[in-house]
Parts: structure tokens; C-alpha cells; sequence
């Protein structure tokens, strides 16, 4: 007589298992299936294509009626199981309790809720069953429709695209920084929310849901940062949860799944599991080619055969037409490991290879995932592979001596793309002066007027000249901004603006960077230059940034901090001084020091202390001195006119004004100033970035001096008559430096390649352009003249750097 | 058998950024990659003592704020020239939260 074998969930798992049963032998069980969906099974995760319209559901079902009735399996659909008693060795349902000889729990996952206000509105939904599906496709039929899918997984991403495929408004809400972070590297990430956003869908990464809003229906989602997306629908595709309540409940084994050991026996003997339930080796399976696996080991074992599930690399793709990528094994960095980065801008392709001891242990892809097979046939069996080593990128047809081309940035610009911003040259004029007979940087420079000016964007010209003439032209030899990238800082900084770049990831991806997330030298470069192209803009990077700019102090040599409000041109008050020594009291201030910036310096302070140390020193209306910045630093100022007898103009009043309107901007290098009232020169302006000498009739402005590890005098940028134009050129000039100079260059450097001449030409004789400048200066400062002592203090920004994530000194104490 | 002392969620931690566990004998850094992998180790430069949660992170690897030397967040190796190495702690992931090894904690305080 046949036993008695129960299986509850008819999912894809079990539908395997019943399967491979049958094959082996058709009379050992006696098969009674259990499912709490009203069907029985079908192709799961096929329901993406359901969603998006390309089939139905009659076109993914796996075992219709009629098999499960050839096939002698007693059905029992629409019930959920809601009790093992392993003793009697019975389960019930409902209106069902039957016995079993041997009982195989198959409940796969239950969809994670994110526990936030108003998850149980009427509109918000998982992605896991065709009701799901059903409940969507109704949702999508109201015209003008808005979805929010929260979690940028594989699901998440399938569920919008198929609603956006259904004319939904689709908004995607991810944790991470970037999509599909289990699965993806960032710059990986970042192709595929490009691709997402150019079918129309709202990608926002590192989006935390605060809460659901509306009365019975969902009507909007809140996000922390304030962000409120409408929602007719949200779809929770945050995650799953093996499904082990039936299986806690009657006692067995559970960590975060249900335990099983190689058999698929569960703790409990008779009972066994399969499928996305089950924790094996403290591992959880999440995609159906390792269930598979578990289904054939099982049927062994339920047939008295020795049988073990030994788990092997698996790969995902995503189901989402036009965003072709893959990825399997471990993409992670480590010691021993190697990378292969190969990265093709123009036509949107990534590539990364994970090696370890000559092996493949894992692969990315985006754009170009045809050899995704054969590199995971290569991690599988794990052979060595460093005689192909040079071409292994290239995947298995490589046959020439392809390369990654070092000139795709420049291929990809189109004609009218500017490459000399100084003479309004395009891409297009100079491949038309090559075409004429320009074959060298020279005769570029002479007939097109190209790179003839501030010369930055020679290296630029010299691709583009390659790219026409292939090995005739020979590039000059160039210092790249670091071992990440070929480019240097000048194409670089051009790249960023022509290409119109908006993100480090972005950057990295499209100027073909040959790491995947760059390095303690071009992150903090790239992250300047995108604060200064695209003020108000760009979401600057504080991991980019070096500590002291992250924290708004120095770091001091024993991990403490140092604190140094602005004082505004060297000038203070009672007030403000009762204030830094109260502050100096109340923190044990170890050691307060005037500066050589005509300022005091608070050193030695906790970095717990900083954001309450602020916080007291604005209540007293100072704000940070950016004596950490590479930005505006101070403006030193002697007494003037007011007070001394040699004194022309009023040199206070003026740094004054300077320093208030160009505090909290970022540059380059630091930037420090000083107005002196008359030639005597007691502030020491002909030896700052840029220093001001009045004399009777004017202003001085002079620029390039330096005082630390060279030692250089100003030279004069020009006199102008009126304050106004003083403080108008002075940003100006700073504007120009902020766009030009390649990152830590201080003024003196950058003008001693681009010539003070050019200087001159940009702001002093072309009064339009000089005008131009300031006001791009002014918009930018509407977004950085911004107390960052203040945001910190009283508004929590970056609250995680001065509080621990865990304390255990005071547990111990007690 | 060892436990497992929840500390937190990932998200905690921003990306590529890092936060203290203080123990009663110093601090350990935990960082999160941006590949979501966290990694417990202790919060000083063998080089000068400089405190490693405030250098900047690129792949699994930390730069120290003071003097540059770059440590790998798998082995707390130096890499490049330098030489020296940092205690790391077993530390892990389990459905968004971070649990670190009690013996991390045990151990700090068994130092004395
Ligand atoms: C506090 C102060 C010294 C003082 O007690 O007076 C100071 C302190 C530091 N200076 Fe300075 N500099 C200070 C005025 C100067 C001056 C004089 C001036 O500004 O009038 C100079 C020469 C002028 C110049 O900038 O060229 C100066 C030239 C430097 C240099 C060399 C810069 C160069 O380009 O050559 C560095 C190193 C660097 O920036 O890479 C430096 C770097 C430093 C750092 C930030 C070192 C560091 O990276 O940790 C010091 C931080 C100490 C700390 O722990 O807080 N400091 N430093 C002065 C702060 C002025 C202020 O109120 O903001
Ligand atoms: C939209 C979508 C797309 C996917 N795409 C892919 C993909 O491209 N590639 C891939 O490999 N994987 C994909 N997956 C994952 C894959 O579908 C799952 O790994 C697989 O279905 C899990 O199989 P299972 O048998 O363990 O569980 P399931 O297939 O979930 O089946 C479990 C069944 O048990 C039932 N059940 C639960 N509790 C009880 C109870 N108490 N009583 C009775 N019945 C119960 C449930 O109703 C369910 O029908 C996708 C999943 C979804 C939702
Ligand atoms: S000169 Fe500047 S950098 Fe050097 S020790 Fe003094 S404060 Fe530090
Ligand atoms: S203390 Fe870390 S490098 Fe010097």
C-alpha cells in the first residue's frame, strides 16, 4: 500500500518535487497537495510578463486540473494549512484534517510589509501571487494612474516596469544608493536607473519611507527627506521572509528559515521541506534554479535513496525589456582579489570580473550580458584562467586584438559639443580644420583658435585629432588625476560639463573609470567638480570628502577636533568673545589659540561635542570659520582709514563685505584673502590668493601669492576705482579659478599655466564675461552660503557622525 | 557557541560611511560598504592611532584621515608599503540588521 504523503504549498518547489516523484516512481505516494492560493501551480515568476501584458495567465500554468487528476494528486486549493500536529501526524485546514505518513512543508516566502504608518491603507499591495497581479492590473485601468513600488530589487523593478507598461505613473523608492544592490556594483546600478528613467520611470535611490498617507485609500507616500510621491497603488517589493509560521508553530527547528540538513529532513522526523521556506547551511534560496535542486534531492529521499543538495553559483537577470544585465557569484572587493573592469561609455556597456587565485568567483554585466553564460560556466567549475587572462573580458569570442578604446568619450560628443569653452570652438570646427589639413596641436591651435587660450582643453583637442588621424597623431604625455582613469584633471572637469554629469557613479561609468568606485584621490576631485558644475544641483558626497569637510573641523593628531568660528575681517566683540569662553568653559577647551587668519581656534574637541559646541556658538550668531575648507577661508583685514592715520580707503569695512559674500563657497584649494587700507600693507596682502591694496585713488587687486610651502608675491590682476567693482572682480577672478583649476592647484599654480594674461583677457578686459562670472558666482552661493555648523546643530543633518551606533561602556558599568 | 548582539539596522550607517560600537575599552569602527557589507574594526591606525571610522572608504578598503595608509576592511591588513594591521571583529548581516560577534565586545573587555 502506498503512504500517505501530504505536501502543503503548491508553489514552484513542490510543483518540481511531485514531478520528480512521479517520474521515479508513480505508486510510492499517495499525494494529497495543499495551497492557500485558489490554484494550483503555475510559473511563478512569469508573473512579471502577466504584469506587463505580454501573457496571461492560461500561459503559465504549470500543472493544470486535469495532470494533477491524471496524475492521482487529491487537491485541496483555496485552504491554507493552519496546523501540523506532529504527533498525531495530521494537518488541518479549515474544513480539512487528514492524516500523512510524510509531510513536506513547501510555503515558500511571505512578502516583507515595512512596518510604517498606513501599510494597511487600502491600495497597498505585495508582488508575490497572481491576485497581486490582478489587483494591479485594476488599479492601472484608472487613467493617469500614480504607483509607487517601494524596494529597487529584482522584484521591485519588474513590478514597475510592468505597471509602467500598463500607461501607470511609476515611481520607485530604493534604501540603497544604488538599484539592486544585492545583486549589482554601483556603477552597474547606475546604468540601470539610467535605462529605468529613459522609459519614464521616477527612480529614488536612498529613499526611506516615513510613512503612507491617506484616510482608507493610500493617497501618497512620505519619504524622510520630506519627498511626497501621489499613489493610487504601492507596491511593496522590500523583500521576502521565509514563510515558517506552520512550522514554528508546531515546533520545529527555525532560524530564519526552516532548517533542513542535506536530505531535506527537517528536525522533525517524517516532516521535510522545500523550496524558498528553508535554511540550509545558514543559507536562504531566493531564486527557483537551487529549489530545483532541493525538489530532486527530496524525491530521493522520500524514496529511501542517499541524496545531498550541495548548492551551486547561480545567476540573475532581470525580466525587464531594454535592461539587459546579469550577475552571479561574488562581486565584492577583498585583499586577494583582482578586478577586470571593462567599460564602454558610447555604448553603455559594464563589465567586471572578480578574480581570485586565477578564478572566476564572480561577474557583472550591463548592456552586453551575451557571455554571461560562459563566464558562469568559468565560476562554476572554477579553472584557471590566467592564460587568457589579457582578453578574458572580451568573452569567448575574442578573436582580434579589441581593446577598450581610450577615445570613446570624445567618439561619443556629438558634433556641436564645445571643447574650447575660452573660444567657443566645437568638436565639429575642428574635425572640419583636420579635415582642411590641421594635423597637429599647433596648427589646431593657430587655424581653429582651440586650446589657445587657457590651454586646458589641449588634451581634449589631441583625442579628437587622434580619433581622425589615428597613429599619425601621437598624444602628448599627461599626468591622469589618478591610477582610476587615463583622463586628466582638465578633460575631466570638461567631460563632467560636456557630457552633462551629474553623479560620481555617472561620471565613473561614462569617463570609463577602470575601478569600480575610484579611490581616496579622484573621489573627492570628482565630488568638487560637480559642486562647482552644477550648484543646487548636485547631492554632494560626503563620503567623497575628506574627514575634516565631512565634520566641518580639523582632525587633530589624537582623533579630537578643532573649532574655529568665522570672525568676520579679524573683527569681534565682547559678545562674541563671552561667548567663545563660555564655550571654552563648558567643553574643556583645552587649548584656545589665536590664529594666524586673525581668528581664535578652539583644539581639542570631542567629536561628540562639535554639533552642541556649534550649537552654542550660533546662539551667539557666529558661524563656521571653513578653516577645515578647501573654500573660502578668511579675509584678513587691517584697522583702515577709521582708525589709522595712513589709512586710504576703509580696508575693514571692505574684507568685511568680501568675506560675507563669499563665505561657505567651495574651490579647488583654499582660498584666503586680505585688504590692506594703504601700501604699509598690514594685512599681508601681497602674499594671499588674492590681497587688496587700497590707495587713494581705488583698489588693488592683486592675485597669486603664497606664503606656505612656496613662497610667491602677487601680481596685479588690476585697480579698479569703486569697492563695487573691487568686490565684483574678486569674485570674478575666484569664479574663474573655481571653474578651471584642476583640484588641490591653490591660485598660484593654476595661473602659472594658464597665464595672467588670459586671466586679465577673462575679467578685467571683457567686462561682460567679468560680469558673467560674478553672477554665476552669486547663483551658486544662493546654495552654499549656508552655515554648516547650523545644519548640524539644530537640524540634525549628518547626525549618524557624531553619535555611536551602539554603546556598551555604560551597559557594563552597571 | 558564540552570539550574535544586534547593533543596529544597515541603514544606519549611510553608504561608504562608517559609526562607532564603544566598548569600555576603546571604540570599534563598523563600516558599511557600498555593496551593503558591513565590517567591524577597531577604531585606531596602527600607525599613529588615527581614528579609522573618519577616513575615507573606496571599494573594502579605508584610507586614514591622518596620514593616508590604507587598510583592507576584509583583513585588516595595511596595503602598499606601509605594514601593520588592525583588529577586525566577526560581524554579519541577517535581514538588514547588523549583529556583531559578543565576543567582540567580551574580548575588548577582557583586555585589561
Ligand atoms: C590654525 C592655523 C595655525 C595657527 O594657529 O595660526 C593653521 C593650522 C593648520 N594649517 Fe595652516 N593654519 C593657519 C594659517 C596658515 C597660514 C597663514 C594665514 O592664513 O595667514 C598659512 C600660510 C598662507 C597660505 O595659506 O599659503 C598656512 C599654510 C598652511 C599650509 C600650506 C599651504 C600651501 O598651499 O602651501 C597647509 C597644508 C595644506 O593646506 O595642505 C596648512 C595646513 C594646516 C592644517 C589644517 C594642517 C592639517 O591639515 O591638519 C593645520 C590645522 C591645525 C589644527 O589641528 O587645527 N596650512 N596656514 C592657522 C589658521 C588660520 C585661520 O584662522 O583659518
Ligand atoms: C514576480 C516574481 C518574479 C520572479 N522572478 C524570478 C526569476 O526570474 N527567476 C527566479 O529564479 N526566481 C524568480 N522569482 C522567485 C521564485 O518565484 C521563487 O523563488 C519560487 O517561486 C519559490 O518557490 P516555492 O515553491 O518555495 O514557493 P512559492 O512558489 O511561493 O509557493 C509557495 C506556495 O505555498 C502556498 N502556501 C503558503 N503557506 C501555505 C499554507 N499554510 N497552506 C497552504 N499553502 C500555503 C502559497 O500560497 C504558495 O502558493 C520570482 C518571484 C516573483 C514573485
Ligand atoms: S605650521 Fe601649520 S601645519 Fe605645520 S604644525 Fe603648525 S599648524 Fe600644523
Ligand atoms: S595614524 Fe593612520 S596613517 Fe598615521
Amino acid at each position: 500500500m502506498s503512504q500517505k504523503l501530504i505536501i502543503i504549498g503548491a508553489g514552484m518547489a513542490s510543483g518540481r518535487l511531485i514531478e520528480c516523484l512521479i517520474d521515479a516512481d508513480p505508486n510510492a505516494y499517495d499525494i494529497t497537495l495543499f495551497n492557500a492560493e485558489p490554484r494550483g501551480n503555475y510559473n511563478r515568476i512569469m508573473l512579471s510578463p502577466v504584469l506587463s501584458g505580454e501573457k496571461t495567465y492560461d500561459d503559465i500554468i504549470t500543472h493544470s486540473d486535469e495532470w494533477y487528476a491524471e496524475n492521482n494528486v487529491t487537491t485541496i486549493f483555496g485552504e491554507a494549512v493552519t496546523l501540523i500536529d506532529k504527533v498525531a501526524k495530521t494537518v488541518s485546514s479549515k474544513s480539512h484534517t487528514i492524516s500523512y505518513d510524510k509531510l513536506v512543508i513547501a510555503t515558500g516566502s511571505a512578502p516583507f510589509i515595512i512596518p510604517v504608518a498606513g501599510k494597511d491603507l487600502d491600495g497597498v499591495m505585495a508582488y508575490r501571487d497572481l491576485d497581486d497581479v490582478n489587483n494591479m492590473l485594476a488599479a492601472s485601468r484608472k487613467p493617469n494612474a500614480n504607483a509607487v513600488v517601494i524596494g529597487g530589487g529584482l522584484l521591485g523593478l519588474e513590478a514597475a516596469a510592468g505597471l509602467k507598461e500598463q500607461g501607470m505613473n511609476v515611481t520607485v523608492l530604493h534604501i540603497a544608493g544604488h538599484l539592486m544592490d544585492r545583486q549589482l556594483d554601483p556603477a552597474a546600478g547606475y546604468l540601470l536607473k539610467k535605462s529605468l528613467e529613459e522609459k519614464g520611470i521616477t527612480v529614488h535611490t536612498e529613499g526611506f519611507t516615513k510613512a503612507i498617507l491617506g484616510e482608507e485609500e493610500v493617497e501618497a507616500v512620505l519619504l524622510e527627506d520630506g519627498t511626497i510621491y501621489p499613489a493610487d497603488i504601492v507596491v511593496m517589493a522590500a523583500g521576502i521572509r521565509p514563510e515558517t509560521r506552520l512550522a514554528n508553530d508546531a515546533g520545529l527547528r527555525v532560524e530564519r528559515g526552516i532548517v533542513v540538513n542535506d536530505a531535506m529532513e527537517t528536525s522533525e522526523p517524517d516532516i521535510y521541506c522545500v523550496g524558498e521556506c528553508l535554511e540550509h547551511n545558514d543559507q536562504l534560496y531566493g531564486l527557483v534554479a537551487p529549489l530545483y535542486d532541493q525538489a530532486k534531492v527530496l524525491a530521493k529521499t522520500l524514496l529511501g535513496e542517499p541524496a545531498a543538495f550541495t548548492p551551486v553559483e547561480i545567476s540573475t537577470k532581470l525580466k525587464v525589456t531594454g535592461c539587459d544585465l546579469f550577475s552571479a557569484g561574488d562581486f565584492l572587493d577583498g585583499d586577494d582579489r583582482e578586478e577586470i573592469v571593462f567599460r564602454d561609455a558610447v555604448r553603455g556597456v559594464y563589465k567586471r570580473l572578480i578574480l581570485q587565485n586565477n578564478k572566476i568567483i564572480g561577474a557583472v554585466m550591463y548592456g552586453d550580458t551575451a557571455d554571461g553564460a560562459w563566464f558562469l560556466q568559468k565560476i562554476k567549475s572554477g579553472e584557471d584562467i590566467s592564460d587568457i587572462r589579457d582578453t578574458l573580458i572580451f568573452g569567448p569570442n575574442f578573436a582580434s586584438g579589441a581593446d577598450a578604446d581610450p577615445l570613446a568619450a570624445v567618439a561619443a560628443l556629438p558634433l556641436d559639443a564645445e571643447i574650447c569653452g575660452c573660444n567657443g570652438v566645437s568638436k565639429g570646427d575642428i574635425m572640419a580644420a583636420i579635415d582642411a589639413g590641421s594635423n597637429t596641436l599647433d596648427a589646431i591651435k593657430a587655424n581653429t583658435k582651440a586650446s589657445a587660450s587657457c590651454g586646458t582643453c589641449s588634451g581634449l583637442v589631441g583625442q579628437v585629432l587622434q580619433m581622425s588621424l589615428g597613429d599619425e597623431f601621437v598624444l602628448p604625455e599627461r599626468e591622469t588625476v589618478c591610477k582610476c582613469t587615463d583622463l586628466s584633471h582638465d578633460d575631466v572637469r570638461k567631460l563632467i560639463v560636456a557630457k552633462g554629469l551629474k553623479t560620481i557613479p555617472a561620471a565613473m561609468q561614462e569617463l570609463q573609470w577602470n575601478t569600480s568606485c575610484g579611490c581616496a584621490t579622484c573621489r573627492p576631485a570628482l565630488n568638487y567638480y560637480m559642486v562647482c558644475a552644477w550648484p543646487g544641483e548636485y547631492m554632494d558626497d560626503g563620503q567623497s570628502r575628506f574627514i575634516n569637510e565631512r565634520v566641518h573641523a580639523n582632525i587633530q593628531k589624537d582623533g579630537t577636533y578643532s573649532v574655529v568660528p568665522r570672525m568676520w575681517g579679524g573683527i569681534t566683540t565682547p559678545d562674541e568673545l563671552r561667548a567663545i569662553a563660555d564655550a571654552a568653559d563648558k567643553y574643556n577647551v583645552p587649548t584656545v589659540k589665536v590664529t594666524g587668519g586673525q581668528r581664535i581656534d578652539l583644539l581639542g574637541v570631542e567629536k561628540e561635542d562639535l554639533p552642541a559646541i556649534w550649537y552654542d556658538l550660533n546662539s551667539a550668531g557666529m558661524v563656521s570659520g571653513q578653516a577645515y575648507a578647501k573654500g573660502l577661508r578668511t579675509v584678513k583685514t587691517c584697522v583702515g582709514k577709521t582708525h589709522c592715520r595712513f589709512g586710504t580707503q576703509d580696508s575693514t569695512g571692505l574684507g568685511i563685505k568680501i568675506e560675507k559674500a563669499m563665505w561657505g563657497a567651495w574651490s579647488p584649494a583654499k582660498f584666503k584673502l586680505a585688504v590692506s587700507g594703504c601700501p604699509r600693507n598690514c594685512a599681508e596682502s601681497t602674499c594671499k590668493d588674492l590681497g587688496i591694496i587700497c590707495v587713494d585713488s581705488g583698489y588693488q587687486v592683486l592675485v597669486g601669492g603664497a606664503a606656505g610651502l612656496d613662497l610667491l608675491e602677487t601680481e596685479l590682476l588690476a585697480q579698479v576705482p569703486t569697492e563695487e567693482e573691487a568686490i565684483e572682480l574678486t569674485q570674478a577672478f575666484y569664479q574663474l579659478y573655481r571653474e578651471g583649476a584642476q583640484y588641490l592647484h591653490r591660485p598660484y599654480k593654476w595661473i602659472a599655466k594658464v597665464g595672467l594674461d588670459w586671466i586679465k583677457e577673462q575679467c578685467v578686459e571683457n567686462l561682460e564675461n567679468r560680469k558673467a562670472l560674478s553672477d554665476r558666482f552669486e547663483y551658486s552661493q544662493q546654495f552654499y552660503r549656508v552655515d554648516p555648523w547650523a545644519e548640524r546643530a539644530s537640524k540634525g543633518v549628518d547626525a549618524h557622525e557624531y553619535t555611536p551606533l551602539a554603546d556598551f561602556t555604560k551597559v557594563a558599568a552597571e | 557557541m558564540s552570539n550574535y548582539i544586534d547593533i543596529g539596522a544597515v541603514t544606519d550607517i549611510p553608504i561608504r560611511a562608517a559609526r562607532l560600537v564603544k566598548t569600555m575599552h576603546g571604540c570599534i569602527a563598523v563600516f558599511r560598504t557600498a555593496t551593503d557589507k558591513v565590517y567591524a574594526l577597531d577604531d585606531k591606525c596602527p600607525h599613529k592611532g588615527g581614528p579609522l571610522s573618519n577616513g575615507i572608504q573606496h571599494d573594502e578598503s579605508i584610507t586614514c584621515p591622518l596620514h593616508n595608509w590604507v587598510f583592507d576592511l576584509n583583513t585588516g591588513m595595511a596595503k602598499g608599503a606601509d605594514e601593520g594591521s588592525v583588529r577586525t571583529y566577526d560581524i554579519k548581516l541577517d535581514n538588514g540588521r547588523i549583529l556583531i560577534n559578543s565576543d567582540a565586545i567580551a574580548r575588548a573587555e577582557a583586555a585589561e
